[in-house]
Parts: structure tokens; C-alpha cells; sequence
């Protein structure tokens, strides 16, 4: 039933994407077509994670799993049904007082269990098309799990069309732009060194139209 | 229902021969790329391959009903908007303003299906024009004010009013037209047909002949040769297609001929103009071996509203 009203969801979103957005994907064929793999992206909007769901095929859809602040997107009862279940979210508690467990458990069975994963390392969506620092959270996953790629993906436009805080979605063209993935160096300070080299050049990739 | 299959036929003749065209141009780049495997043709490969997807779309929509085909036009306008919108800078607290801008698309839509003239003339130029400026001030952001307004305004113009005079031909009263073959659909498709024919036809004249330039900052590959090889195979087949589709004489099909190739040019231009002021070689990446749709249609956001005035001032 849920599965039903999972692909029915993202069956919709894929049409009001093409329409109202429409997408100029570079180099798609780097997307991980299997998992395990983890999809790290720039975060700007709530169209982000919907976005990059678009990029993988529909019958896939239930195996992609975007990380989300528990705190949010829990909030009540029906948005958890909503981000749990159609979104297929993976909660992670970020207010850090749980130490008896690894907040990011979660996160190493869904890549035991082969799935992809979306992760926003900026932490939040933060001011509209411009990139914050990024966290280590990553990271850790990566150490944790070597052999698993970390696909770096730069979306541009999609900060305009529906920014943090507002609810009118503006139709704008968006870039997408995806990067080779990177595989676990052997050290943290790589890692990050590679991560943020990698979204640099890809933000770099095309001069954007000044958004003041 | 036999008077309307008469009048028919002529159309579908004329689109029988399109895609003929079409057709044998295929056959001419493919034979192209075989004979000279050391080359890479694969752009116009894909320029003909994306012909072959407008086309049928412009066919079916046209065929099925002429509903249908203003909606296309209202998509056309849509997604030239939001690549012009895309593509121009702008501010964050215009993310309503051009709202609004949108909206003005079907409201200006509607008012060609309705076949309301009056309202369809002074929508966007007067209401639109008066409404805008006055949306954008409402968030007292002074700085950039004129700047952010001419550019809505101008972008508004180009992609969503010029565009919209295509679609009016579609319900033009022509008196007395329906026993010549000549219909609303007729001249829609002279004109878009003449229009692209046109690039194709100043692209190929260049492309052999080319030598004396004409504006070579804006656009270093329009040449004399080019423009003027195309206004007269353009011109030529103004003539000899006009009596099938439309009311035209032979002077008034030369005139409607030249005007085309002419405006059609000066629209290639100015959008060419922009897209040198922006930094960008291409508007978008829509159509895949034309760049963006803006790229596709350039030419007709002029060709349209002058051959539309030409076209009422002489015929209804």
C-alpha cells in the first residue's frame, strides 16, 4: 500500500519536475545505478531531495534513502508517516544527547543492506544558493565503509525556485551537475579535502546568472 | 463536412510537404556523415534528430485541434520565460513579482482562444506593463528597482506577447477565406514554417558563401551572403507555397516573404545580442543539437507580430 503511494508520489513529482523545473543533468551516466553508494549534495531547498530521487530510476525509488534531521522532519505524526514512509527517509538524531548509540547507525544497515543514500553535509538548507561548510558526518561513513562510493552531485537554481521559508514555488531552470565519485582516501582531512575540491570545480563549471 | 474536407486538403498537402522536406533532409545528413566518416557531423545529426520531435509535435498538435495547438504555444511561451528567467540576473525579492509574470501566460493565452483582439493587444503591453512595477515595489527594495523591471518587462514582451501573436492567427476572421484554402492554421504554418526555413535556408547560404560580415561583435557568423541568399529562397518559396495556404497574392506572398527573412534575422540577432551581454552561448540546453528553446525561436518573436499586423491589416 505504502509502496503504491510511494511510486504514485514520485511518479507526480517527476512530472512537475520536467514542467515547472526542468533539468539540465551533466554527465548522469556518473550516478551509482547500484548500491551501496552515498549521493552528497549541496543543500538549498525542500526540492533538493526530491530532486536527486528523480535522478534514479522509479523502480529503484524505494531502495534511495535520503539522511534527515529526526527533529524536523518527525515533528508529528502525519509529516514522520509522510518523510518515513513515501520519502523513505532515514531519521538521525543530531541533538547529540543520546551517546549511548552511534547516531549514525542507521545509516551503516541501510549501506549494509545495499541501499543509496542522500546526504546534504552542509547540515541545513542555509542561506539560498551559497554553500556553507561542509560536516563530517560523511566522513565517518565512509571510513566506516571503504569500498562504498561517495558521488558528489553540485545542483544550482533549485534555491531560487523555492528557498528556505517560503512556500511559493517559482519556476527556474536547474543545473545539475555530478561529479566522479570518490572513494575513502584513508584519512579524514583527505576525505573532506577531496570532498570539498570536488564541489568546488563542480560549482565552478558554469558561470550562474547573479542572484542578489 | 465534404466542404470542410476541401478545405482541409491544401493544409494537409502542406504538411505532407514538411515533412517531405524534413524527410530529405535527413537523407541528405546521414548521407553526409557516411561519406566523410573522418568528420564529426554528430551536432547536426542531433539538430535533425530534434527536428524530427518538433515537427511532430507542431503536426499532431495541429491536427488534433486548434485548442491543443494554443497550448503549445502557451508551453512555448512557458519555457522560454523560465529560460529567459534562468538566464538574466535577478532579485531574490522577485521571486513573487515573476510569479505574476507567469501568470500572465494563460490570462494572455486565454485571450487568444477566446479570440478577444482588444484584450489580447493591450494585456501584456498595457496591464501587465502598469502591474509589474507596481508588484515590485511592494517589497521597498529600491536598489537594482529599474534595472530588475525593464529586464521582466522586456523578457515578458518578447517570449510571451510576440510568441502570442502565432497563436492568434489560428482564430484571424479572414472573410471570404475558406474558398481560396486559405485558413487561420494556413498562415500559422506559413508563417512558422517560412521562419525556420528561413534559418535553415541564411545558416546554409552562409555556411557556403559567407565572406562580408554584418554585425561580427554580436554575431561573427551572419554574413551578407547569408542573409541574402535567404531572403531570396525564402521570398521564392513565399510565392510558390502562399496560394495553397493563404490569401496571398503574389506581392503581397513576395512582401510577406521578405518581411520574414528580414525580421527573422534582426530576432536572431538581438537574442544573440543578449546572450553575448549575459556571457552565454546558449540559452538553454532544451533541445538537444540547437542549444535552448529561446535559441529555436529567436527569429519568430519578431517574424510573428510583424506578420501578424501584415497579415490583418490587409486581410480582415
Amino acid at each position: 500500500m505504502t509502496r503504491c503511494l510511494q511510486y504514485l508520489f514520485f511518479l507526480s513529482v517527476r512530472i512537475a519536475v520536467t514542467l515547472l523545473l526542468g533539468l539540465n543533468i551533466r554527465r548522469r551516466e556518473l550516478l551509482p545505478k547500484e548500491g551501496p553508494a552515498i549521493i552528497v549534495a549541496n543543500h538549498n531547498s525542500h526540492l533538493d531531495t526530491l530532486v536527486l530521487m528523480c535522478l534514479m530510476p522509479l523502480s529503484r525509488i524505494a531502495r534511495v534513502r535520503p539522511v534527515a534531521a529526526a527533529d524536523y522532519f518527525l515533528r508529528t505524526r502525519w509529516l514522520a508517516f509522510f518523510s518515513t514512509r513515501i520519502l523513505g527517509i532515514i531519521p538521525i538524531d543530531r541533538s547529540g544527547t543520546a551517546r549511548s548509540r552511534d547516531p549514525l547507525a542507521p545509516c551503516h544497515e541501510a549501506l549494509a543492506r545495499g541501499e543509496i543514500l542522500i546526504l546534504f553535509p552542509e547540515g541545513t538548507r542555509g542561506q539560498p544558493e551559497e554553500m556553507a561548510a561542509l560536516k563530517k558526518g560523511v566522513a565517518l561513513l565512509s571510513a566506516k565503509a571503504p569500498e562504498v562510493p561517495v558521488v558528489p552531485v553540485f545542483t544550482h537554481g533549485l534555491g531560487k525556485a523555492l528557498p528556505k521559508g517560503s512556500f511559493l514555488l517559482v519556476p527556474f531552470f536547474c543545473d545539475i551537475f555530478v561529479g566522479a565519485p570518490i572513494h575513502w582516501p584513508g584519512s579524514r582531512p583527505d576525505f573532506m579535502a577531496q570532498l570539498n575540491a570536488a564541489f568546488r570545480t563542480l560549482s565552478h563549471e558554469k558561470t550562474f546568472a547573479p542572484w542578489e | 463536412m465534404s466542404q470542410m474536407m476541401t478545405a482541409l486538403q491544401p493544409l494537409h498537402l502542406a504538411l505532407l510537404g514538411i515533412w517531405g522536406l524534413l524527410i530529405a533532409a535527413s537523407l541528405l545528413v546521414w548521407a553526409l556523415a557516411r561519406s566523410r566518416p573522418d568528420k564529426d557531423y554528430s551536432e547536426l545529426v542531433q539538430r535533425t534528430q530534434s527536428w524530427w520531435g518538433m515537427i511532430a509535435i507542431f503536426t499532431a498538435a495541429f491536427l488534433l485541434s486548434r485548442t491543443l495547438s494554443i497550448i503549445v504555444f502557451a508551453l512555448v511561451s512557458f519555457l522560454a520565460l523560465k529560460e529567459y528567467f534562468s538566464m538574466i540576473p535577478t532579485r531574490r525579492a522577485d521571486r513573487r513579482v515573476l510569479f505574476w509574470a507567469y501568470l500572465a501566460i494563460p490570462v494572455q493565452y486565454y485571450w487568444v482562444a477566446d479570440g478577444w483582439y482588444g484584450m489580447f493587444a493591450v494585456f501584456i503591453p498595457v496591464y501587465m506593463f502598469l502591474f509589474l512595477p507596481f508588484a515590485m515595489l511592494l517589497s521597498q527594495q529600491t536598489d537594482g528597482f529599474l534595472k530588475a523591471v525593464g529586464t521582466l518587462n522586456w523578457g515578458l514582451m518578447l517570449c510571451v506577447f510576440a510568441i502570442s501573436h502565432a497563436a492568434f492567427l489560428l482564430v484571424l476572421p479572414l472573410p471570404g477565406a475558406a474558398e481560396d484554402g486559405a485558413s487561420g492554421a494556413g498562415l500559422l504554418l506559413f508563417l512558422v514554417f517560412l521562419t525556420q526555413f528561413n534559418d535553415v535556408a541564411q545558416y546554409t547560404w552562409g555556411k557556403l558563401f559567407g565572406r562580408h560580415k554584418i554585425v561580427p561583435v554580436v554575431s561573427p557568423k551572419k554574413t551578407w551572403e547569408g542573409f541574402l541568399g535567404g531572403l531570396a529562397t525564402t521570398t521564392l518559396l513565399a510565392v510558390l507555397v502562399a496560394p495553397l495556404v493563404t490569401p496571398f497574392g503574389p506581392l503581397h506572398a513576395a512582401i510577406a516573404g521578405a518581411l520574414i527573412a528580414a525580421a527573422g534575422f534582426i530576432g536572431d540577432v538581438t537574442v544573440s545580442a543578449v546572450k553575448r551581454d549575459l556571457g552565454v552561448k546558449d540559452t538553454g540546453a532544451l533541445i538537444p543539437g540547437h542549444g535552448g528553446i529561446m535559441d529555436r525561436i529567436d527569429s519568430l518573436t519578431f517574424t510573428a507580430p510583424l506578420f501578424f499586423h501584415f497579415t490583418r491589416y490587409f486581410y480582415t
